[in-house]
């Protein structure tokens, strides 16, 4: 087994070129993941490889060999093409971590659709923000979800068709449709898609500070990053068995869940279960995982399980670690490299970048506590917050920035062009994070700039909290902010003032958490509420939540010369 | 099912399962790892029931592991219950 080579040597020379002729493009070709990520290797002699290993929380298995996602894949394509389902036209995964979700992903590439995923967690607003934004045609979900679908159903003219995987009877009402994956004639060969670089694959929506749910758009191109970063910074070798956590109704399930993996021809497994911890350990240990993608939040829930329940397994089969979602604490290197003999490395990146962009990558030095250095091809800074330039001086703390033009970056947010285009500033792509870099180049993070949430490694928005929050009877205000949190680092509290008749009580706070983790998502749900009698304000008399976010984190609120005084 | 049993069951069923889900909710339904209440949902459920019951809950022992099925749910109260100081 090799080693990794040095940080200095891959970026030497470095041009995204190489994924481009080890997945086989040529410049101005047809260029379509569902294809890339399924015929292709078939035809290299893969076919027969597992590509997918699935159980569920009951230990129910299913096993996927290459050849079958092809297959299975063109199926869900022809059967998508038969309900008049036309290229560039949306549809929605609303699933579990069923087969279903991974393998219908490529289905609905390859016949040119744009892939939606969302959390299947997601509550019926949550869900009808985004898929009317999105004017999707289809959506594909499975009977327990079915009842948020019909209900919003006619908020959304756009919506035609509702795919049930595992309706056992006929449709019910109008405009559902059964398609049991496992049931239908198998489509050998499928007409794929003649997508090109920048034609349309991926829409996953995403939070702001301001307005609703934005849609990423991303294109087929994304996959040349997706797959060598996949197999540089995830260390991603012929013979791995890959376990990525992440749900594919966010980006690192597609990303590193389905593309990354597939694309390098892995064998990964899935496991459509609840965080349970010594769940998890017997999965990877059953299945002798290689290479795990987690998210610092599992890991701290893992840590607080302890080590006695590590020490039942045989976890020897773990070769490289990873983490996602939020800054890895060094705490929890630490405790990898003494409970696994090996550290996680941590790695960033957002839906918008649309692949790993900073990293800890294999073979460097880890620093823990340190988001890593620039991924090889990525120019990334830290900018000074008032002129935009690029910060020299080590340790100085500024707005992280990427230089525009690498294949995975988001080409645009879906009905929204302005929003994108207020991302870039002085030729730079604002993430919306504050780091400082050191003095050997290692990127530090310091927290979001903006007002939204991160919580457990999902962005959550402060507008569509509050927005849901204000359709509550005995709501007047709020106003939504992040509080910290030991395994989460981020959770949502809330600031609400009552309206008249209303009384502040242990029973409505109850009340109008579950009334928002029903209608958005539990991520979304206030895990604390605050009754109070006013909300700090400007002149102008919009709520300033930054005094709100200061008071949980306990941080200087600075200047408050347009704060209205009560 | 005693009386706590059926307040837990029934205020799993009402709050957390989606409606039109016809699952069957049993003692022993894995509730957690079979996806019906994750890990942000268990503070309202959590919150639900120290107020019902008076008890405090430390995060220590309030893990994935003990709110996984209705049996621990109700287990865990128990031992609380027990745990807090009688009132005069």
């Amino acid at each position: 087994m090799s080693n990794p080579p040095a940080y200095q040597e891959l970026i030497a020379n470095f041009d995204w070129a190489i994924a481009e002729r080890e997945l086989g493009y040529a410049t101005g070709g047809p260029i379509n993941i569902g294809a890339m990520c399924s015929d292709r290797l078939c035809s290299q002699g893969l076919a027969d490889k597992p590509a997918l290993l699935w159980e569920d929380y009951q230990g129910n298995e299913k096993r996927f060999t290459y050849d079958d996602i092809r297959v299975l894949s063109n199926t869900i394509a022809h059967f998508l093409c038969g309900l008049g389902i036309h290229p560039g036209e949306r549809v929605c995964l609303f699933l579990d971590r069923v087969p279903e979700l991974y393998i219908g992903f490529l289905g609905i590439l390859k016949m040119g659709a744009v892939a939606q995923p969302l959390f299947s967690a997601f509550g019926e607003e949550s869900l009808s923000v985004r898929l009317c934004d999105a004017g999707t045609s289809a959506i594909i979900t499975q009977k327990k979800h079915l009842y948020k679908v019909r209900k919003i159903r006619n908020k959304l003219p756009s919506l035609r068709h509702i795919i049930v995987v595992d309706a056992d009877g006929s449709p019910a009402q109008q405009g559902e449709v059964s398609f049991q994956m496992d049931q239908v004639p198998r489509i050998q060969q499928f007409p794929v898609y003649p997508t090109t670089a920048e034609s349309p694959s991926v829409l996953h929506y995403t939070s702001g500070t301001t307005g609703q749910p934005k849609g990423a758009q991303h294109v087929h191109y994304s996959i040349i990053a997706q797959y060598l970063t996949a197999k540089w910074a995830l260390d991603l070798r012929p013979d791995d068995i890959y376990w990525c956590n992440a749900d594919p109704g966010w980006v690192t399930g597609t990303s590193y869940g389905i593309i990354g993996p597939w694309s390098n021809g892995i064998t990964q497994v899935v496991l459509d279960s609840g965080f349970i911890a010594e769940r998890w350990y017997e999965f990877i240990e059953k299945y002798r995982v290689t290479v795990w993608y987690s998210a610092p939040t599992a890991i701290r829930l893992l840590m607080k399980e302890g080590v006695e329940v590590v020490r039942k397994h045989d976890l020897s089969g773990l070769r490289h670690l990873a983490s996602v979602g939020e800054p890895l604490n060094p705490e929890a290197v630490i405790w990898s490299q003494e409970v696994f003999n090996k550290p996680f490395h941590d790695t960033f990146w957002q839906t918008e970048t649309g692949c790993i962009v900073i990293a800890n990558l294999p073979g460097m030095t880890i620093k823990p506590g340190s988001m890593g250095k620039p991924f090889p091809g990525i120019t990334a800074t830290v900018l000074d917050p008032k002129t935009c330039e690029p910060i020299n001086q080590p340790g100085v703390a500024g707005l992280v920035a990427l230089r525009p033009g690498w294949p995975s970056q988001v080409r645009t947010y879906w009905n929204n062009e302005a929003g994108f285009k207020a991302k870039f500033k002085n030729g730079w792509y604002l993430c919306g994070d504050r780091a400082s870099i050191d003095a050997d180049g290692y990127f530090w993070f310091m927290g979001r700039d903006d007002d939204v949430i991160n919580t457990g490694g999902h962005l959550v928005g402060p507008f569509e909290i509050e927005s849901a929050l204000l359709g509550h009877p005995a709501v007047a205000e709020s106003a939504a902010v992040a509080k910290p949190d030991p395994v989460n680092m981020e959770v949502v509290k809330a600031y609400v003032t009552l309206k008249p008749g209303f009384k502040p009580s242990d029973d409505l706070e109850l009340e109008i958490m579950n009334n928002i983790r029903r209608r958005l998502s539990p991520l979304a749900m206030p895990q604390e509420i605050e009754f109070t009698d006013f909300l700090p304000k400007t002149r102008s008399g919009k709520i300033v939540r930054r005094i709100l976010r200061c008071k949980e984190f306990n941080e200087p609120v600075g200047d408050l010369s347009t704060i209205m005084e009560e | 099912m005693d009386e706590l049993t059926k307040v837990v069951r029934d205020y799993v069923v009402r709050e957390y399962l989606e409606e039109g889900d016809d699952r069957e909710i049993t003692e022993t339904t894995p509730l957690i790892s079979g996806g019906i209440v994750d890990s942000f949902s268990m503070v309202s459920l959590r919150r639900f029931l120290e107020k019902k019951y008076s008890i405090h809950i430390p995060d220590e022992a309030a893990t994935p592991q003990a709110f996984d099925t209705v049996q621990s749910i109700v287990a865990l109260v128990r031992k609380f219950q027990m745990a807090a100081p009688t009132s005069a």
